[in-house]
């Protein structure tokens, strides 16, 4: 039978897969499997009626590694090739899940699995974490130059303040070293602090 | 020649509205910053690979100490004592000698404008290490889902990723394609990161510097702990370190060694001028240089150990991989039990079925698998970091947090060297009043990120990648060398020797010594004559030409051979040498600038004579 039109090979890495929990491949194995490849033909249409024994398996290596056949219920003609790939495709993770291996470990040598579709999420998560960034740079931007605008008026405000009150005191009779003259305007100019008692300590100009 | 004003007089005239740093340690790790960047990951360790491991560093510690610190002793004591940024510092020291602070400010707005586009490709890459699995971990299914993607079968899924889904470049440079508008986006987001810490100068620069500047050490640090725990980075260590001497018999080792040093100092940007004219004038700029000459050169061999380290693990895994694949193909040829033949058992199988079975054998084509093939593949460059690492960090448990820390280092690395890049644009035009004095600092700072942005959206075409590979290599080395060049040769012969030696000593409190006049005046020039004698013998050997990725060349996913076409050889030309060719203009144009006024002073006098004899 091996290479005959119509047989799969089969390879197992039960070993690989599960370690030290790994089960010896025995005839009740065999047996599992002939089930599940039955089982898979069952589901197609006008093979119903595939039963366990129309699975034939034959050199069955150390390996573990094996082929097999389908044949009709006459046991005369073996069924398609086509076919049995069909069906062995459209169950295929039943099949593994049976034997606790995956597509890797029970290779179906001529058979191609569909590989699992790739899941995108719907807004992909570098774009999150960009707009998070981004935000907050943003954010901080506009902030720094809001601040520097603040402190230039402030810087603008303080020495306009200071020509104000100097003027102020020129208007006044006496221009005084370093003496505010705050307090000569909030007495409204009636008293000028700067004629009134020797006790101040005042520089003589 | 311009008089020599008094030290106490500059001292006091620009002192005042000059911004300071807020404190020496900002300065100084402003400049590590600037030195320390990619190049100290991903360029020294694969000079250290190909040049024969640690007898690299013979002709390193030589350059470093002939060529690098007296050059960079000799920058920041020029900026500490002039005071301005480049242009300003070369129109003081003569008029005529402007271009080379006018080409030293144009080199390093070509080199911001290709620098920040690897900045976004790293940005990129941490954006994406955010998930797990990591997206370069596998390739993708082909439409059918029967099988993955050709060209990623042909060639890995890291080369895929960083190709194809990051560059999705085009197999010619001929072949600009469109805007790849996740890195536009990206771009945008890294100039906005770089407008951000650069705002206000060194103000808003010297409080980002602090992590910056600190945070790849600790990177680095969590790094080499978790590469020397990996097995098989023993071996990658003292296999890569090894040294072999006979190899310094090579004059290509002693120049690129020169070079890396050169490079890896950010010489001749303008930048560590830029950051020392805004130190207090009696700074010891001498400690400063050596210290952070030191501190850069360790920074190098420290992240060549984590390198070497990280890539002795890759080889193992490699290797280790190599072995399982022809255990497989044996088992399965043979039909031995699943698992039944170990790496250690393999050589011993394989020797007896040699002679048992040797036709069988002989058809099953096994790979040859030797450690040392391996350890001895070496990368430099994007490269090294975004195929070599990206896959080597795959296989580390929790690879995602490796991931986000590795490209974050490598992000904040290139941020650093950004900020002395930026600043040796922008001091220059603030000095030389560029803007009128009611327009606030924040809109120049804006105004050149904003041209330095629009500039670099070319990079980010299919063949973006192309057009960085010829920046990097015209635009940047022979003009950053011939400009060294002419800063030593200008201060030492026209600012004149002695006079240089008074500044330093007026700062430091003590004259250079024998050392420091010997290599300002003799040795360092005559090495960057050399290094330009060297590069252009290197350039007209053969004619210019770079690695195409092309998935319909016949031996992908080798890189195809291109010669760059003419037009593009015209702009590598213009690129290498209009630069330079400021410093002529600059001088002709002060000539001609002089000639007239001394005609019209001379006109001038002649009408005022005969007025006078009249007059008497």
């Amino acid at each position: 039978m091996e290479g005959a039109e119509n047989a799969f090979k089969v390879r197992l890495s039960i070993r690989t897969a599960l370690g030290d929990k790994a089960y010896a491949w025995d005839t009740n194995e065999e047996y599992l499997f002939k089930a599940m490849v039955a089982f898979s033909m069952r589901k197609v249409a006008n093979r119903e009626k595939t039963e366990i024994s129309h699975v034939l398996l034959c050199n069955v290596t150390q390996r573990v590694s094996f082929w097999f056949v389908v044949t009709d219920p006459s046991e005369k003609h073996t069924l398609p090739a086509v076919e049995v790939q069909e069906a062995i495709r459209m169950n295929r993770n039943r099949i593994n899940n049976a034997f606790f291996l995956n597509d890797q470990t029970l290779e179906f040598l001529k058979i191609p699995s569909t590989l699992i579709p790739p899941t995108d999420p719907p807004v992909p998560i570098w774009i999150i974490i960009f707009g998070v960034i981004f935000c907050i740079v943003i954010v901080a931007i506009i902030l720094l130059i809001l601040s520097g605008i603040r402190q230039r008026r402030r810087k603008d405000k303080g020495p306009s303040e200071v020509d104000d009150t100097e003027d102020k005191c020129e208007n006044t009779i006496t221009i005084e070293n370093g003496i505010p003259c705050d307090p000569l305007d909030t007495k409204g100019g009636h008293v000028n602090d700067a004629f009134m008692t020797e006790d101040e300590r005042l520089t003589p100009l | 020649m311009a008089l020599a004003p008094g030290p106490d007089l500059l001292g006091d005239g620009s002192g005042d509205e000059r911004p300071k740093w807020d404190n020496k340690l900002q300065y100084l790790l402003s400049c590590v910053g600037f030195a320390v960047g990619l190049g100290n990951i991903w360029r020294f360790p694969y000079l250290c690979q190909t040049y024969g491991g640690g007898a690299f560093l013979i002709p390193y510690f030589i350059a470093l100490a002939f060529e690098g610190i007296p050059l960079f002793h000799m920058e920041l004591a020029i900026g500490q004592r002039l005071r301005k940024g480049s242009i300003g510092v070369w129109t003081t020291i003569s008029p005529y000698l402007g271009g080379i602070g006018l080409g030293c400010f144009t080199v390093s707005s070509l080199i911001g404008i290709y620098y920040n586009t690897v900045l976004t490709w790293v940005l990129w890459y941490l954006l994406n290490s955010f998930q797990n699995p990591l997206p370069w971990s596998a390739c993708p299914p082909d439409r059918n889902l029967t099988g993955f993607v050709e060209e990623c079968q042909r060639s890995s899924s890291v080369s895929y990723f960083w190709y194809r889904q990051t560059l999705n470049v085009t197999a010619d440079i001929n072949d600009s394609g469109s805007i790849q508008w996740q890195l536009l986006v990206c771009l945008v987001a890294s100039w906005a990161i770089v407008y951000l810490c650069i705002i206000r100068g060194i103000e808003t620069t010297g409080k980002a510097i602090y992590f910056t500047a600190l945070f790849p050490y600790l990177v680095l640090t969590i790094f080499l702990i978790r590469g020397l725990t990996l097995p098989g980075a023993t071996e990658g260590l003292t296999y890569l370190f090894t040294p072999k001497m006979q190899i310094l018999q090579n004059p290509r080792v002693w120049l690129d060694a020169a070079t890396q040093i050169f490079f890896s100092l950010s010489l001749g940007f303008g930048g560590h001028i830029a950051f020392s004219s805004y130190n207090p004038p009696r700074n010891n700029c001498k400690k400063d240089a050596v210290t952070i000459a030191l501190v850069n050169s360790m920074t190098s061999l420290y992240a060549a150990i984590i390198v070497f380290s990280v890539l002795g693990f890759k080889a193992a895994n490699d290797h280790g991989r190599c072995l399982d694949r022809n255990i497989l193909s044996l088992i399965n040829a043979f039909d031995f039990p699943d698992q039944s033949i170990s790496r250690d058992d393999y050589a011993a199988v394989l020797a007896h079925l040699n002679v048992t079975q040797p036709e069988r054998v002989a058809g099953l084509g096994l790979e040859s698998c030797h450690l040392e093939d391996f350890l001895d593949k070496s990368a430099s460059g994007t490269g090294l970091a975004f195929i070599v690492f990206t896959e080597a960090i795959l296989h580390m448990p929790g690879a995602p947090g490796w991931a986000v820390l590795f490209f974050g280092m490598l992000f904040t690395l290139g941020l650093s060297s950004m900020f002395g890049n930026m600043e040796a644009v922008i001091t220059p035009l603030l000095d030389m009043g560029v803007m009128p004095r009611w327009v606030p600092k924040e809109v120049l700072t804006g105004v050149a990120c904003l041209s330095c942005f629009l500039a670099s959206i070319h990079f980010t075409l299919h063949s973006g990648n192309y057009w960085l590979e010829v920046f990097d290599r015209y635009a940047a080395s022979l003009n950053l060398v011939i400009f060294a060049f002419l800063e030593v040769v200008g201060i030492v012969y026209i600012y004149g020797m002695n006079r240089f030696c008074d500044d330093v000593a007026w700062m430091t409190g003590r004259r250079p010594s024998l050392y420091w006049r010997v290599t300002w005046k003799v040795v360092s020039p005559l090495l960057l004559l050399t290094i330009f004698v060297a590069y252009i013998a290197l350039l007209a050997r053969a004619p210019p030409s770079y690695r195409a990725w092309n998935p319909q060349y016949d031996q992908f996913p080798t890189q195809q051979e291109n010669v760059y076409p003419g037009w593009v050889q015209v702009t590598c030309m213009l690129l290498s040498f209009l630069p330079v060719l400021l410093v002529p203009a600059v001088a002709l144009a002060q000539l001609l600038v002089r000639h007239r006024r001394k005609k019209k002073a001379a006109l001038q006098d002649m009408h005022l004579k005969p007025q006078d004899s009249g007059a008497c």
